[in-house]
């Protein structure tokens, strides 16, 4: 899976499971502020992944530090490559 | 002490998913009971229950809000917006601390089987989403519709098993009669799937008559073998007269009174005295005696033991000469923690369309039924002062004194 295939499951992925526009999904939106997620919606962030990726993400302070969808790319793409 | 006005109704059943179509399927006597196969591939002892059909909740919220919300949340969302729009009232004119919710409701099972699958499933409590937590409290309907609809009154849920609903109407007006609010948006709901009644199967109290699952619900009637669950939700807007007149509300009807009781005496089995003292509380707190009342929408579920109590409670009260009697279980199914608040629903969609409903597949009277002028045709009148009874699992009473002036 390429780094570009990551970040479109992703934003596919979160795009589905909290009914928001695709064209949203940029990598500077900020989760709260400009997708309306909350810390609830973070929970099922994580769950989602999860099952998109077939990992765990149990890094819980590297993802209460994430702010924007570019910081949830770099998470991702980062633990593939750990994975690899 | 404040009168108390019905200015808007709402119902998500079997018989319907607005006041329009429920109101049809009361005058026609239609029952809204299917067989279930699933419950009768998983074994159940009856596979009867009452369906909710053209009710899709994807139409009602969004995916996010529904997250936190069981089936019969939405639908307790989806009636309170019915009443709302009938009540003429705009969303800001309910964001304030004088508009409060009070619903009946006594379980969300289907939230805490599914997240102890998850558990189990998984390991861990990782896989469970957020939204569990929130659907699987039995004050979801109140603590959602309030997040929704922005009131910020009282908000809480009335658990008293199958008299939850009715309570919740009666705790509304009281706090309105005081005083304590202006208006409150209040009903009950009830999940309608297997998990939740599997042990309600078990302790044999449904109905195994489902050759015809439309004649399986026959209150009083002498043959009557047990209840068919169902389900859904019912919603009004109560609110304080002078409230209503000043905006100019077109008002549906008056809650007169609400008598409440409790037996004190067995978990399952009714006392002959309980319901009877909450009929009566009712009357004298409306000031009326029982030949004012013109129709009483009964409790009676069709179980053999259920039935005969109210019966004699009513005869009791009402002596030789009753009231038109009916229960409209036999259409609806016991809707359990809604019905005290959809008997008052119906009650005032019979008043709007000008009709008293059938109690249906009432053939033969028993020894205590044969006392009561049960209604066996739609009777093609309009209620005009109606007692709605109810009763719970713990011998918990209630007992509302409706009147309604065309």
């Amino acid at each position: 899976m390429t780094d570009q295939e990551i970040i479109e499951l992703i934003d596919n992925t979160l795009a589905n499971e909290f009914e928001l526009n695709i064209d949203d999904m940029i990598p500077g939106a900020v989760l709260k502020d400009d997708l309306g997620l909350d810390s609830l919606d973070r929970v099922d962030m994580v769950i989602v992944l999860e099952k998109a990726f077939n990992f765990k993400m149990s890094e819980e302070e590297t993802i209460r530090a994430i702010r924007t969808l570019g910081d949830i790319h770099n998470f991702v793409i980062g633990k593939k490559h750990e994975m690899q | 002490m404040n009168r108390v006005v019905i200015t808007g109704i709402g119902i998500v059943s079997c018989l319907g998913t607005d006041t329009q179509t429920v109101g049809e399927s009361l005058r026609l006597g239609r029952s809204g009971i299917i067989y279930d196969t699933k419950r009768a591939e998983l074994g159940f002892r009856s596979p009867l229950t009452g369906a909710i059909e053209g009710f899709s909740t994807e139409k009602v919220l969004s995916k996010k809000q529904r997250k936190t919300m069981p089936d019969f949340a939405v639908q307790a969302y989806a009636a309170a917006m019915e009443a709302l729009g009938m009540s003429g009232l705009a969303p800001e004119d309910i964001q304030n601390e004088e508009t409060g919710l009070i619903f009946g409701c006594d379980s969300s099972c289907i939230a805490a089987v599914e997240q102890v699958d998850l558990l189990r499933e998984h390991g861990g409590s990782h896989s469970i989403g957020s939204g569990f937590v929130f659907r699987s409290m039995t004050s979801t309907v109140t603590m959602n519709l309030n997040t929704l609809l922005k009131t910020r009154g009282a908000c809480w849920t009335i658990s008293s098993a199958c008299s939850s609903g009715g309570h919740a109407v009666g705790q509304a007006a009281d706090l309105i009669a005081l005083g304590r609010q202006e208006r409150v948006i209040c009903g009950g709901a009830q999940e309608v799937n297997w998990e939740s009644m599997c042990s309600f199967d078990a302790i044999g109290a449904f109905s195994t008559n489902f050759d015809n699952p439309g004649a399986a619900s026959r209150p009083f009637d002498k043959n009557r073998d047990g209840l068919v669950p169902g389900g859904g939700a019912a919603a009004l807007v109560l609110e304080g007269l002078e409230t209503a007149r000043k905006r100019g509300a077109a008002i549906l009807g008056e809650v007169r009174s609400y008598g409440f009781s409790s037996d004190g005496l067995h978990l399952s089995v009714p006392s002959l005295e309980g319901l009877r003292s909450a009929m009566e509380k009712a009357l004298k707190i409306a000031g009326m005696e029982p030949g004012d009342i013109d129709y009483i929408c009964a409790h009676a579920t069709s179980t053999p033991l259920g039935d005969a109590s109210e019966a004699q409670a009513i005869s009791k009260v009402f002596g030789p000469k009753t009231p038109y009697v009916s229960s409209l279980k036999s259409m609806t199914g016991h809707e359990l923690w809604m019905s005290g608040a959809s008997q008052v629903v119906y009650a005032a969609i019979m008043a709007r369309q000008g009709f008293i409903a059938p109690n249906i597949n009432f053939k033969e009277p028993d020894e205590h039924s044969e006392r009561l002028n049960i209604v066996k045709e739609t009777v093609e009148r309009p209620p005009r002062a109606v007692m709605c009874n109810a009763a719970g699992f713990g011998g918990t009473n209630s007992c509302l004194v409706l009147t309604f002036n065309k």
